[in-house]
Parts: structure tokens; sequence; C-alpha cells
């Protein structure tokens, strides 16, 4: 074949791109290459394809869908702690003459994508998962407002996260930090492929996030149970609705922003270059208007799990909810107002970098005063030290320090000195980990119940938790002193050998936190294999608050055979106080969704498209782009979208829960 | 800073560094004026945010304690969520200590501008008698080059100054962004390329310190560490002399050749600088053939030259792989827009062209 031929049917993909040479990776793939094995035989052994199928991929079912984001984050997880084991033990042992185990340009790549998959497929697929798990059966729905469009968002996560593991096999993944500042990530000073891979996830994946803001942002508002004003609403579902407006507002400055490098990148314009005058500080600011309301959008649902598991294990009402609701609406609203705070150091006059300074810390008020209601629910309360509590209480101490860290970050004059530092980098894990992982683990194994029908086991559980809680403070705490050292962050080698100390410590902390995850996957086992011993059959087995517990464990498809009535805040509460009677007859068919292929199809087509545009194989692009408008219109023509549950299949359904509930008393 | 404030200082920063004087904390224990006040703001708003941390912290521990389940002593009441009173503290609280911190903020903001000029050298030394030390900073793939336009030399990953001597730096970076940051000196600023920042700072104290690139730059970054030689006047005259006596000279074709990407590249010093090098390189126009920005600039806010501007495509184009002996890169842009007739055009990378231009003389010619 002639050269011209190959590279027009190749684009820039050659056999250099596949890494046989970097025997890290070599290996990496084949434990990824014979776990996927196991897993596909396993799958075709027990003849469990159509099974996978029927109930899972093609699911419109918000609950399945929730379980299936959390389950991405989770995988995710291992990848990007897989990252991080590997930058702590390069910098501990990369001191004088020794220069660690990886190269620069590995290192380079591990950093980046480290953040990008702990922000864009770890927390954000673990924060959609619980919102979508949750919030239709907290405020009583039976799905989220467009079902199919939720199984599409989810699909395109997939895809995107698909796409940055693609880059570990073939090709490269971006050398930029996470958010690829230009000029570095402009087509002259990273020609490769890795910004390329950096874009398409995250474009992708945005898709997916902005719909599903919009999805949960329709449910929220238009489908709550008669009877719940939104002063009435569960504090989750508060937090879940100031996430989606967040992210409806802040997502399309990603794209946009990402759209423009993309310009930059394929076409020659100069955005964001040296060139004719472009700007890359416009960048920085366009990245920043997304990346600090993206903070808020991982930590207020973190928020408020917290807030259901303070009352509901203090056995006590929220302390001071319409003070929580307030905080957590103004908290949404200063998260645009301070964005300028990530670069004071740019070079902004003094009242500007005053005014951000200022916000920022104004946002610490709100917060401090959720702090405070979490504490005062817990005043006179009868606390069960359950593990989604220790998860709680582990939060309160350790979030403190870091937003005590975050609004010193906030002084201008002394983020002069600790921007960019090892400090900031503890800063922003101790928010991180000590509220969003702390809570969604905490909100994971509150919910798991409702989910699957059985308990987590406590033992690992609280295992895992006080491995995490050490494993952080020892992995980060010599961050904070290396940071006063004056250490910056994504260094690679280092001269000092009075540093490396604090490194080997933070490694150590790192290895913890390892535990944490390993007993973590522990008590997932130990949890379904003694799932019977662990079983609830009354759906409410934390002695619950809010509507979610009204149904049973896991929760029909339909979730309530009839909507329930909110009388009060924390509806469920107040029904098993007013001595609530189950219906146990008188059921009608119900209108439901069906399942829906499209999702699946669409987003694997999205993932061959980032594959064209990525590897410059332009014919791919083009097709495959004309494939997803193809199949959107035709599956626009499927009309077999929705079908009733048969009453006669709700009684079945109902009888049994009642038989259930009466071998209980 | 305010007298009272500075008191509050003395008292709280004498805990702090007892236990932390185990380490060598140069953020916390800096030699330079400006970043002795920055350690301090850092000092007083720790103190201030503990304030209400540690009561948080302590009864978050003893609310879990006394009102754990199996202390059935304890006052159990369900049903209590709201207290006025207590709701107005747990907003007036944080609300008090962000006011006394935002005050204290917008103050420092504006005394610490790395923009501003010093007006003092250390506490009760005014800075207004002595000729500050000009140093043009820039951030190369990857190292840092320090002109002297005063002593017409220049360093490359070195850099020295007279003690208490205000430094009034001027920074920039010919490719991607960096940051300027020598801890016991002061604060860091951003380097960016075709523009301009600015610092002023002052050591106070002789002595080596560690200086470095604060921002990820690419796959030099780590290396990218310079020593910063605070010296007494006299040390300070005799390695200006030591500098001036070499052989090297800085103009257009050697600042060219030394920004072509290098990693841990060794110090060096050069005798004379061509004059207005830190100008050029801020407007990017080393290169012959280059429009410098300022000129373009001036071009648009004159209302552009209409169609004739497009003459100018390719002397604009600055950002080029061939100076980073990457080989060429065709941009769509400059190939849409420049006119095939145009002498400009006619090669197939730009970046190459040596054609006159309607630029201003660049150095190198």
């Amino acid at each position: 074949m002639s050269p011209d031929l190959v590279k027009f049917i190749f684009g820039r993909l050659t056999w250099d791109a596949i890494p046989l040479h970097e025997p890290i990776l070599l290996a990496t793939f084949a434990m990824v290459a014979l776990g996927g094995i196991a897993v596909l035989g396993a799958l075709t052994y027990y003849k469990l394809w159509s099974y996978l199928w029927r109930e899972w991929l093609t699911s419109v079912d918000h609950k399945k869908i929730g379980v299936m984001y959390i389950i991405l984050g989770l995988v995710m997880m291992l990848r990007g702690f897989a990252d991080a084991l590997m930058m702590r033990a390069q910098q501990a042992m990369s001191f004088g003459e020794a220069h660690g185990y990886l190269p620069a340009h590995h290192y380079d790549q591990v950093f980046t994508a480290h953040g990008v998959i702990m922000i864009f497929f770890v927390a954000m697929p673990l924060v959609t998962g619980l919102m979508n798990l949750v919030v239709p059966l907290q405020i009583g729905a039976r799905d989220v407002a467009f079902p199919f469009l939720n199984n599409f968002s989810f699909w395109m996560t997939v895809s995107g996260a698909a796409t940055v593991m693609m880059s570990l096999f073939v090709g490269e993944f971006a050398r930029t930090g996470w958010l690829a500042y230009p000029p570095l990530s402009n087509a002259t000073y990273s020609p490769g492929v890795g910004v390329d891979y950096y874009i398409w996830s995250l474009q992708v994946a945005g898709v997916g996030t902005l719909l599903s803001g919009v999805n949960l942002i329709a449910t929220i508002v238009k489908m709550r149970a008669p009877g719940m004003s939104l002063m009435k609403m569960p504090i989750f579902t508060w937090t879940a609705l100031c996430t989606n407006v967040l992210i409806v507002a802040a997502f399309p400055i990603l794209t946009a922003v990402l759209g423009l490098l993309s310009l930059d990148r394929y076409v020659g314009t100069n955005f964001f270059s040296n060139d004719f005058g472009g700007n890359p500080m416009m960048y920085v600011n366009l990245i920043w208007i997304w990346g600090h309301p993206e903070v808020y959008i991982l930590i207020l649902p973190a928020f408020g799990i917290y807030s259901e598991i303070v009352s509901t294990f203090c056995g006590k009402r929220l302390f001071g909810y319409s003070s929580m609701v307030y905080a957590t609406v103004v908290i949404t609203i200063l998260s645009y107002i301070v964005w300028l705070h990530h670069f004071f150091t740019m070079g902004s006059g003094a009242s500007v970098n005053s005014f951000f300074g200022i916000t920022t810390m104004i946002i610490s008020i709100p917060t401090g005063a959720k702090i405070f209601n979490w504490l005062f629910t817990m005043y006179r309360g009868r606390i069960r030290f359950e593990v989604p509590m220790l998860w709680t209480i582990g939060f309160m101490v350790t979030f403190v320090i870091g937003g005590m860290t975050g609004v010193l970050l906030a002084v201008p004059p002394a983020d002069f000195v600790l921007h960019n530092s090892l400090f900031l980098v503890a800063h922003f894990h101790n928010v991180i980990i000590g509220g969003v992982v702390f809570g969604m683990f905490a909100g994971i194994t509150y919910w798991f119940p409702k989910a699957f029908g059985f308990k987590l086991d406590s033992f690992w559980g609280k295992v895992s938790f006080w491995f995490w809680l050490t494993g952080f403070y020892l992995a980060f705490m010599p961050l904070y002193v290396l940071g006063l050292m004056g250490v910056t962050r994504r260094v690679s080698h280092f001269e000092d050998p009075s540093l490396q100390i604090w490194f080997v410590v933070a490694a150590l902390g790192a290895l913890l936190i390892l535990l944490g995850i390993i007993a973590f996957l522990i008590q997932l086992v130990v949890s379904i294999r003694n799932r019977e011993a662990l079983r609830d059959l009354t759906g409410d087995p934390w002695g619950g608050r809010t509507l979610e517990w009204a149904t049973s464990s896991p929760p029909p498809a339909y979730n309530f055979a009839f909507t329930p009535v909110v009388h009060s805040l924390d509806a469920w509460w107040d029904m098993k106080q007013a001595g609530y009677e189950r219906p146990t007859s008188g059921f009608i068919p119900i209108h439901m969704p069906s399942n829906t292929w499209a999702g699946i199809v669409l987003a694997g087509i999205s993932m061959v498209l980032s594959f064209g545009m990525i590897w410059h194989m332009w014919w791919l692009g083009a097709l495959s782009f004309a494939a997803l408008i193809i199949t959107a219109i035709v599956h626009t023509f499927n009309f077999k979208r929705d079908h009733y549950v048969p009453a006669e299949a709700v009684v079945r359904i109902e009888d049994a829960r009642t038989e259930t509930l009466r071998s209980l008393v | 800073m305010v007298p009272t404030l500075s008191m509050l200082r003395k008292i709280a920063v004498l805990p702090l560094l007892v236990a932390l004087a185990g380490c060598k904390m140069v953020v916390m224990n800096p030699a330079g004026d400006i970043a002795v006040q920055q350690r301090d703001l850092i000092v007083i708003s720790t103190v201030l945010m503990l304030l209400i941390i540690v009561p948080v912290i302590v009864l978050t521990l003893f609310f879990a304690w006394k009102y754990r389940r199996s202390n059935t002593k304890a006052k159990y009441d369900p049903d209590w969520h709201h207290s006025t009173r207590l709701e107005i503290v747990i907003w007036a609280a944080p609300l008090v200590i962000i006011v006394i911190l935002g005050a204290i903020t917008w103050m420092s903001t504006h005394l610490l501008d790395p923009y501003r000029p010093l007006d003092r050298l250390s506490p009760g030394r005014s800075a207004a008698a002595v000729k500050p030390l000009r140093v043009e900073v820039v951030a190369l793939d990857w190292k840092w080059l320090f002109i002297y336009p005063d002593l017409g030399v220049a360093t490359v990953n070195e850099l020295a100054a007279p003690i208490d001597t205000p430094i009034d730096f001027k920074i920039t970076a010919s490719s991607v962004m960096n940051s300027f940051y020598v801890p016991a000196l002061a604060g860091q600023i951003y380097a960016m390329p075709g523009m301009q920042t600015q610092l002023h700072a002052v050591i106070n104290k002789p002595g080596v310190y560690e200086g470095f690139s604060a921002n990820y730059s690419g796959a030099g970054f780590s290396g990218m560490r310079f020593k910063f030689h605070g010296m007494s006047r006299a040390n300070f005259d005799r390695w200006s002399a030591q500098v001036k006596a070499g052989q090297d000279r800085l103009d257009g074709p050697a600042y060219l050749a030394l920004e072509r990407p290098s990693e841990n590249a060794p110090v060096r010093r050069f005798a004379s600088v061509n004059q207005g090098l830190f100008k050029a390189v801020v407007n990017r126009c080393v290169e012959p053939g280059k429009m410098c920005m300022d000129d373009m600039m001036r071009v648009d806010a004159a209302g552009g030259l209409g169609m004739a501007g497009v003459y100018n495509v390719t002397t604009l184009e600055y950002d080029k792989r061939v100076r980073r002996g990457e080989g060429g890169l065709l941009s769509y842009v400059a190939a849409l827009c420049a006119p095939t007739s145009s002498p400009f055009a006619s090669t197939q990378n730009p970046s190459l062209s040596r054609a006159p231009s309607a630029a201003r003389p660049s150095l190198a010619q």
C-alpha cells in the first residue's frame, strides 16, 4: 500500500503508538486483558449476556443506572488510585542520583490522568450515581423525568471513561496537568495525541453530565410527590437540585472552552495560542469559571448525604433545616464569583484579587453554618455509630481543617507563597477526600441496603473507614509541611535529600489508603456472601426519615404502587409517627418507560468518533458522525417507549411484600 | 501591618515556630521582607480561623462521645431542631471572623501587591533612598534567563542581588506558562509568553536560596531550578565585575539558540546584552521577520489595515515547532488567509519565511 493510503486510513496511528517498549504499561495491559477475558468468559459460561443486556445495559430504571454509575466510579477509582500510588512511589524514590522508575514523560501523564480520572470519572459518576439512585425515591417518583436520556447520559460517561483508558494502551495521555493550560496544550507544544484524548473523553462525558443535570432538575422540579413543597424536600434532594443547577450552568462553559481548544489544535485558530493576538489567559479564566463550580458540584451532594445520615443516626430531626437550605443556595450562587482565586498569581490588580479573595472567604460562612447544623443535630441525639455515621464524623473533623487551609489560600498574599505548592495539593485532597470521598462511602454504605436488600458488612466497613482516615492524614499532612518548605507540585525529581522523609511518610499513607480500598472490596465480597444474614426485609433498616425508606428494598421497578402524599418534612418519619398503614388493595396498572438499545449504541459510536478524531482518521470521524446522526434519527422512530405494568403484576409484587412484612411482625 | 496585629503576630508566631523548627520551612522562615510579611499573614489568618476550627473539632468529638447511644443518661430530645438564638450565633461567629479576615485581606493585598514598588526594606527602614536593581526575567524551555539592564549583563539559571536593595523584576516567558518563585524572597508570579508581569521584592540576609518554576511547563520542568544569591553590596559588585569580564554576548541569534528547549541547563553568563532584548522577547519579535506584538496592537488600535493586513499574517505567527527542532507545522488559518500572490505565502512553512515585513527592525538584523 502506498504511504499516502496508509496515512489516509490510519491517520497518525502507527505501531509506535502501542507501548510495547514500556514494561509497566505492558504488564498493566496483560493484567487488564486477563481480567477482561476472565469476566467475558464467566459471562458467557454462566449465559449472562442476555440477562445483562435486558436488565442492565439497556435499562432505563433510574436505580439500575445509579448502581451502574457507582460501579463505574469505583472501577475508575482503582485506576486513578493506581496512578496516585505510582506518583507517591516516584516522589519517594527520585532524589539526587536516583531518578525513580518513571521517566518524566510517563510521570507527567500519570499526574494528568490521576486528576482527570478522579474528578471526571470517579467523583462525578459516584455523585451522579447516588443522585440517580436516591432522588426519585426521596421525592416519591417512579423514575426520572427523561428515562432514556438518563440511560444515554450514563453511557456517554462510560464512553468518555473508556476513551481515557484506551489512551493507556494506544498512544498516550496528555502531559499538561488536569486542566491542560495552553499554550502548553496547544498543537505546537503538545503535538501528540495526549491532549486530544483529554479533549474528546471530556467532551463526550460532558454531554452525559450536562444531560443528566437537565434530567434531574426536571425530575426534582416537576415530579415531587403531592404535598412535597420545596421546603419539605429532603435535604439531599435540595443539594442535588443545586448541584444540577450548577452542572447545567457550568458544563457548557467547559464544552465551549474545550471546543475552542480543539479548533486551535485541529484547524489552527488562535484563541489561546501566542500568535495573532491569541490569549492563553482567556482559557485559564474560562476553564475556572467551570472549574470552581465543579468543586461545589461534587461537595454539595456530599453535604446532603451527611445531613441525611446525621439526622437518621442521631434519631433526631436535622437542626436548622431552613438555614441548611439557604446555606446550600448561597453556596450555589457564590460559587460563580470566586473563580479568579485559582490564579491570583497571574498578575491581576490588588483590588481584583481582594474582591475574589473576599468572596471566597464569604463561602466559608454558609459552609460553617452547615457544620454547626450537623453539630447541633448531634446535640441531644442518640448517636448510633454505624459505618455511615463514622464516615460523617471523620468528615466533620477532617473537612474543617481543609476548609481552614482553603480560606488561608484565599488570602491573595498568602496564596502567592502557597499557590501550586504541595500545600495546595494537600488542601484540595483534604476537602475532596475528607469531603467528597468520605461522603460517597457514607452514602454507598447508607443506601446499599435500599439498592440490594441487604446491608454491607459493618466490620469490614469499619476497617475500611479507619484505614482511609489514618491513611489520609499520613498521606497529606506531610504535603502541607512540604508546601511550607517551598516544594511545588508536579515535580518528578528532587535534589534536596531532607525532603525525602516526608515523601516516604506520604507514600506510607497512600499504602494505608490502599488497604482501605482493599477492605472496601472485601466488604463487598463478604457482604454478598453473607447476604442472607445481612438481609433487610423491612425496607427501612436504619430507622430512616425520608420516602426512600417507605418502599421495599430493593424497590419494585415502579418504586411506589401508589404515589405517597407528603404532609411534613421527613415524610416517612411523619408517616411512621402517624401510624401509616400501607395500602394492600386497589392496585391499578402502572405506566413505565421501556428499555432501549439506543443509549449504549450511540455512546459506542461516539467513542469511535472520538478515536477517529484523536488519530486524525478523518474518514472514520465523518463516517461515525453520520452514523451517530442516523442512529439518533432511527431511534426517534422507536414507538415502543413505554408499557404498563399490569395490575395483576402489581398485585403479585405488593402481596408478596405484604406477606413479608406480616412475617416480620 | 497595623500595630495591634503585629502584637498578635509576635504572640502567635512563637509556638508555631518552635513546633516547626525541626525542618527547613523556608515559607515560614524566609529571608526577604515581602516573604516575611506574607508569612505573618499566614500565621495571623491561621490563628484567627483556629478560633472557630478548634471549638468545632472539640465539640464534634465531645458530642459524639456524650450523645452515644449507650449513654442513656444524656438528654434525648428527638424533636429539638430549631433555636433562633443558636442560629444567629452559628451564622454570626464565622461572619465576624470573615469580616476581620476580609479587612486584613483587603489591606494586605494592596500593601503586598507585587506590582507596587517597595516603600520599606525591612520594618522601620525606608526604601526611598536606595536605587532599585532592575532584573528582567525570561522563562525559557526549561531554564531561566536573567537580564540586568543596569549592568548590561545576563545570566542563565543564576540570579544575584545585593541585600537590602529593592529588586524590580519584570517577567515574561518564551513559550508556555511558568511561575517565577523564590520562596525565601517573595511570593511567586506567573511568567507568561507575550505578557509581562512584575514583582518587587528585597532580600535582607545574605545567602544562597532556591528558585524555580512553580507552574508545570512540560518535560524539563523538574530541572528548571536556579540559585538565588543574596550578597553584600561589595560581593555583588565583585560578582557583576566577574560576569562582565566574560566573553559571551547575548544578541538576537544567541537568544534564539538559547531559547531552544534544553533540560537541566547549566549556569551561563553573558558579559553583554543587546539593548531592548527583553522588550523584543515580550513582544515576540526577536526572530527576524516577525512583527512586534505592540506594533500589531497599535495598528489594530488605529483601526487595522483592512485587506492589506493579510500581508502581516505570517509575521504574526510566533509559536513554531521549527524553533523547538520538531519540524514545521502548517497553520490552516495562515494558509487560508495569506493571499497566494504574496511572497510570504509562497513557502510551505510560514515560519521559515525570511521576507522583509512591515515590522520594525528586530534585534538580529
